[in-house]
């Protein structure tokens, strides 16, 4: 083994927060959830036996960690500790997200170098959409989450986000900076949000089951087609804060162009939203 | 419907040929418009800074009790303007957004009532929470 860091896996899954909640309060058997959990198992079976030794989360806040006055477009989280925090209703009781400063830093100048200006986040408490992703990984934390965490930030609420082919991009020049880390450390990525949904207008309620499935499998054989879908097309096919699919090609692009597809999942609805997951192995060769 | 095994697709619908022109959107006066969708850009964001910025602040419980003890008056301390401090004042779910508040903003005040995103959506679509969920559970709106 050459001593950088390596990908081991990439994971996409919804953020939704009743997914946190039906997890808080018990109701994952509940006949309306039951689907959606027993659809993790696998992928969850198979992530315990592959933790990594760092895990990046691409997520976006909803005016939780961050308010309207500074949106940055991308940001990186460089703490050593992210607080949960609280949205309006308590924090979850999780546990808090440890970071991993020094790869956090080593990813923003190799990126920035790249042309990508990250915005740096010293402090940053994290709201649902990096805590129900590390849910869906892990839905007994006990005292600690598997792993530090280095948080990458994306603006998917305020038109104009970033585009898909930017996301790609960001996620390809984030693999190479991952690869350029010079420690033997194992990385798993966590790409998150979606799938479509519209929470807004006379279009609330808006799930459309065909762009979904054909995302769900382009994600894997041909991202580059994804990167090529505009915003409009985005917001028009998968809804308004369905464009949050975004944040899966900044993990995808971080993997080979080859990956093996561990498991996936589509349910409907989880609240007001389309939820996917689907777990791929990057390392070349290597056995699902 | 309510949720499908993988591996899934076995017809694709076609892409649109929008590859080597990401930027691309078929603005109307430089704005994005879908039918039916709010689109959340930076004309509707400046709008609605004032009203977004209390929204944020119901983070706190204390900044929760103080507005729930005098809500005109924790508007006019956040300066919101006229339309906007009645829309929260009559919970007028639609106006707060037309208003230039975020779905995600506004959500705030909608949880401190005790309101979910499917009540919301009700709201927004002309139904009951009820119907809105049922809608939902039978594999979402087509729209």
């Amino acid at each position: 083994m050459v001593d950088v860091a390596e990908v081991i896996w990439g994971l996409a899954t919804s953020h939704v927060p009743s997914i946190g909640a039906a997890m808080d309060r018990g109701k994952t058997e509940a006949p309306h959830w039951k689907d959606l959990f027993d659809g993790y198992a696998p992928a969850r079976a198979w992530l315990a036996e592959h933790r990594p030794d760092v895990a990046i989360v691409v997520y976006n806040d909803h005016a939780n960690g961050l308010d309207l006055d500074i949106v940055p477009t991308f940001g990186i989280g460089t703490a050593d500790r992210y607080d949960v925090a609280d949205e309006g209703y308590g924090p979850r009781q999780v546990p808090d997200v440890v970071g991993h400063p020094d790869l956090s830093l080593h990813l923003l100048e190799s990126l920035v170098d790249e042309g990508f200006d990250l915005t740096v986040f010293q402090e940053l408490e994290v709201d649902h959409g990096l805590t129900v992703p590390l849910s869906v990984w892990t839905p007994d934390p006990g005292d600690a989450w598997p792993c530090p965490v280095v948080p990458i930030l994306v603006n998917v609420i305020q038109y104009p986000q970033p585009t898909a082919a930017r996301c790609y991009a960001l996620g390809q020049a984030l693999g190479r900076a991952i690869a350029g880390y010079p420690e033997d450390i194992t990385v798993g990525i966590l790409g998150t949000g979606g799938m479509s949904h519209q929470l807004a207008g006379a279009r609330a309620g808006f799930i459309n089951p065909e762009f979904d499935r054909m995302w769900l499998e382009k994600i894997q054989t041909d991202p580059a087609a994804l990167a090529g879908l505009s915003r409009e097309e985005l917001i028009r096919q998968a809804g308004s804060e369905g464009i949050e699919l975004i944040m899966w090609l900044i993990m995808r692009g971080a993997m080979h162009d080859e990956v093996a597809r561990i498991h996936s999942h589509y349910f409907v609805p989880a609240s007001n939203t389309a939820a996917g997951v689907a777990l791929f192995d990057n390392r070349q060769g290597a056995p699902a | 419907m309510t949720a499908t095994a993988t591996p899934i697709p076995t017809t694709i619908p076609p892409l649109t040929p929008t590859e080597g022109t990401p930027m691309s959107t078929n603005e109307t006066g430089g704005r994005l418009t879908v039918p039916g969708t709010p689109i959340f850009d930076g004309q509707t964001s400046r709008r609605g800074l004032r009203l977004n910025k209390m929204l944020m602040s119901f983070r706190s419980a204390d900044n929760r009790e103080r507005f729930s003890a005098d809500e005109a008056g924790y508007c006019a301390e956040f300066g919101l303007a006229p339309e906007q401090t009645q829309a929260v004042l009559d919970r007028d779910w639609t106006a707060m957004i037309d208003l230039g508040g975020s779905i995600f903003y506004v959500y705030k005040l909608a949880m401190m009532d005790g309101r979910s995103m499917q009540y919301l959506g009700g709201v927004f679509t002309g139904m009951t929470e009820e119907e809105f969920a049922a809608e939902l559970k039978s594999g979402g709106r087509r729209g």
